[in-house]
């Protein structure tokens, strides 16, 4: 296990940050590229078509989410599609049978991933590696085959046609550009907090864990404590991303529950570089869009994705944020 | 109650048998899985695929050749296996230094890359395989059930497979080396082995125990792109029951898991599709390591 985390990750001299963004732990470079994010959000809907930005916004927290385990902690979930898919089973499901106001049903969405991501975590960080991604793929198939027969679900239909309804019961999300501000915030609230957690003294042994994790045990460290909380807290995190993103499509199916889906947020982080603070927001990016441009393709698009996938691995494995970070000298 | 379970349990027989024959491809692909592991460290993801490609490739024989079921039984693995020798030495080969995730993430873009484009060629409806002459004939009569020939030839022919792998792997020259190199595989190179190309014909062989699992499927479930991926995820929770230590031990696993199954489906059909996760589940809490396996 020693040393074999390097690889995953560049790490460069970290340079003092602005004031005032430094208080959230950014580094210069970072707060400059948070800024231009902020820009973004801010411009985007403008320009872009807003449901667009809002599937990117959900799958750009998801991937961060899947980035604080594999990143943080150097563990490979390759089952984040149950809490993903849950998230927004519950969150439909909230919504449309109890009626709930989106936020309680996203609320809700985060509820379910957290608990899913207690008893997962509690089962799968007893193995380490390669089997501790085959353990996360193989619950998630199961809750995949429990979505499938679960009266609640609505098997193969899904929960279809679920209403956006009025953020705190007064203000309609009906239109796009509404429920647009409330996914950004969504999104950059996560975002916020997923790099104060990187930062913070629990982030730094998390860290440590990645590097050598007999050396944290020696230490002291309760390293299974410290696994099954960065576990749920990004298992929580998934769930969110996958009730706002039901809430924005209004239906919530089993495409986000099935392996595919894990295989997806795997390759949003890749693309963009594991490790790294803007790298699942960049990979998103560039596989949702590319999504949408080849949706007309069919199976190609699968066949992209492996290809993507594999290069990836030979040649790019730091990434877009990390092969810039490293061009630029500073850390992403 | 005994009588009424024993009842139900025999009207329930053949899905008990046909867990066997499921039983006799988780212990195939989980051996191929296993052999590779050993010597490579590598989990290899595209196993599912590699079982696809050998069951089309059977079909591709038949349709486009004219050549029959016994051939490809061998043909097909031996033309997975040169495409494993192939992956190999063009690219799996590259990341044995690096962290053994970065295996499993090269050989699931592997596995979407195969099976996106069977899925253009061939779309996602089945093709239909017929089973050999030989065994299409009348079920055969086991005395308390009937049993249809070609299941029964699956079940013996995974038996013989593993059997033989076991003794490759135990009692050969070949075996030795492999099991030194998997131990220490510095050393044995030292010793005048050719410890990268064992390595290449070990996943070729890997690859070609898929192949072959993938024809002995053909006839009982449709030739279809899909037909690895979920099959894959199911042999991974067999893998992590049954540790990756040993030969046996993982071939064991496989058919009791597969019986396990069937019975469950008897039982309780409800739950025969997440009974082994649950299973895994439960070792993991009780017996991290897997019940064959090596800490």
């Amino acid at each position: 296990m020693a040393g074999q985390a390097t690889a995953f990750t560049a790490t460069a001299q970290q340079s003092p940050g602005l004031p005032g963004l430094a208080a959230l732990g950014f580094n210069r470079a970072q707060s400059i590229a948070f800024l231009l994010l902020l820009g973004l959000l801010l411009v985007g809907p403008f320009v872009l078509y807003p449901v667009f930005l809002m599937k990117l916004l959900c799958f750009a927290l998801f991937a961060c989410a899947f980035n604080l385990l594999i990143g943080y902690v150097g563990l490979l979930s390759f089952g984040h599609a149950m809490f993903f898919g849950m998230g927004g089973y519950v969150t439909a499901h909230a919504a449309k049978v109890w009626g709930l106001t989106p936020e309680l049903a996203i609320l809700a969405g985060g509820a379910v991933g957290a608990v899913l991501g207690v008893v997962a975590g509690w089962i799968a960080i007893r193995r380490q590696g390669i089997y501790f991604a085959m353990i996360t793929l193989a619950l998630a198939q199961m809750i995949f085959f429990v979505c499938l027969q679960a009266p609640f679900t609505g098997g193969e239909d899904g929960i279809q046609s679920v209403p956006r309804g009025a953020l705190l019961g007064v203000f309609s999300l009906a239109q796009d550009m509404s429920l647009y501000w409330v996914v950004a915030a969504v999104f950059l609230a996560g975002f916020l907090l997923i790099n104060r957690i990187i930062h913070s003294p629990f982030g730094q042994v998390l860290t440590a864990i990645r590097e050598n994790e007999p050396r944290a045990i020696s230490l002291g460290y309760r390293v299974d404590d410290y696994k099954l909380m960065a576990f749920t807290l990004s298992a929580t995190l998934a769930g969110i991303a996958g009730g706002t993103k039901a809430l924005v499509f209004g239906i919530a199916t089993l495409t986000d529950v099935y392996w595919a889906m894990s295989g997806e947020v795997v390759l949003m982080t890749l693309v963009g570089g594991l490790g790294t603070v803007f790298g699942p927001v960049l990979g998103a990016a560039v596989i949702v869009s590319m999504q949408n441009y080849l949706a007309e393709f069919g199976a190609w698009v699968t066949v992209i994705q492996g290809c993507i996938f594999v290069a990836c691995v030979l040649a790019f494995r730091a990434g877009i944020a990390g092969q810039l970070g490293r061009w630029l000298r500073v850390r992403l | 109650m005994i009588e009424e379970l024993l009842f139900q349990l025999e009207l329930g027989l053949p899905q008990v048998v046909l867990g066997l024959v499921n039983g006799a491809f988780y212990a195939l692909l989980s051996l191929g899985l296993a052999v590779i592991f050993g010597m490579l460290n590598v989990i290899n993801f595209a196993h599912g695929a590699q079982f696809m490609v050998g069951a089309f490739v059977a079909w591709m024989l038949l349709n486009w050749g004219g050549i029959g079921y016994w051939p490809a039984l061998l043909l097909a693995p031996l033309i997975v296996g040169a495409f494993g020798v192939v992956l190999e030495r063009t690219m799996i080969s590259r990341l044995y230094k690096l962290d053994h995730l970065y295996g499993l993430l090269l050989t699931f873009g592997l596995a979407l890359i195969i099976e996106g484009l069977f899925r253009n060629s061939f779309g996602s409806s089945g093709l239909p395989y017929a089973p050999p002459e030989l065994l299409a004939g009348p079920p055969v009569d086991l005395g308390f059930m009937f049993l249809p020939k070609y299941r029964l030839w699956v079940v013996v022919a995974a038996v013989v497979m593993s059997l033989l792998t076991w003794i490759v792997i135990e009692k050969t020259r070949l075996g030795a080396y492999l099991r030194a190199a998997t131990e220490n595989a510095a050393l044995v190179q030292a010793f005048g082995v050719n410890v990268p190309r064992m390595m290449t014909l070990t996943y070729a062989a890997g690859v070609a125990l898929a192949a072959f699992a993938g024809v002995l499927a053909a006839p009982i479930y449709s030739v279809n792109p899909q037909m690895g991926s979920s099959l894959i995820i199911t042999v991974f929770a067999v893998v992590v029951i049954g540790g990756m230590g040993s030969i046996l031990g993982s071939v064991l696993t496989g058919f009791g898991l597969g019986l396990v199954e069937g019975l469950t489906k008897v039982f309780y059909p409800e739950a025969s599709s997440t009974v082994i996760f649950v299973i895994m589940a439960i070792v993991l809490l009780a017996r991290p390591a897997g019940l064959f396996g090596r800490a």
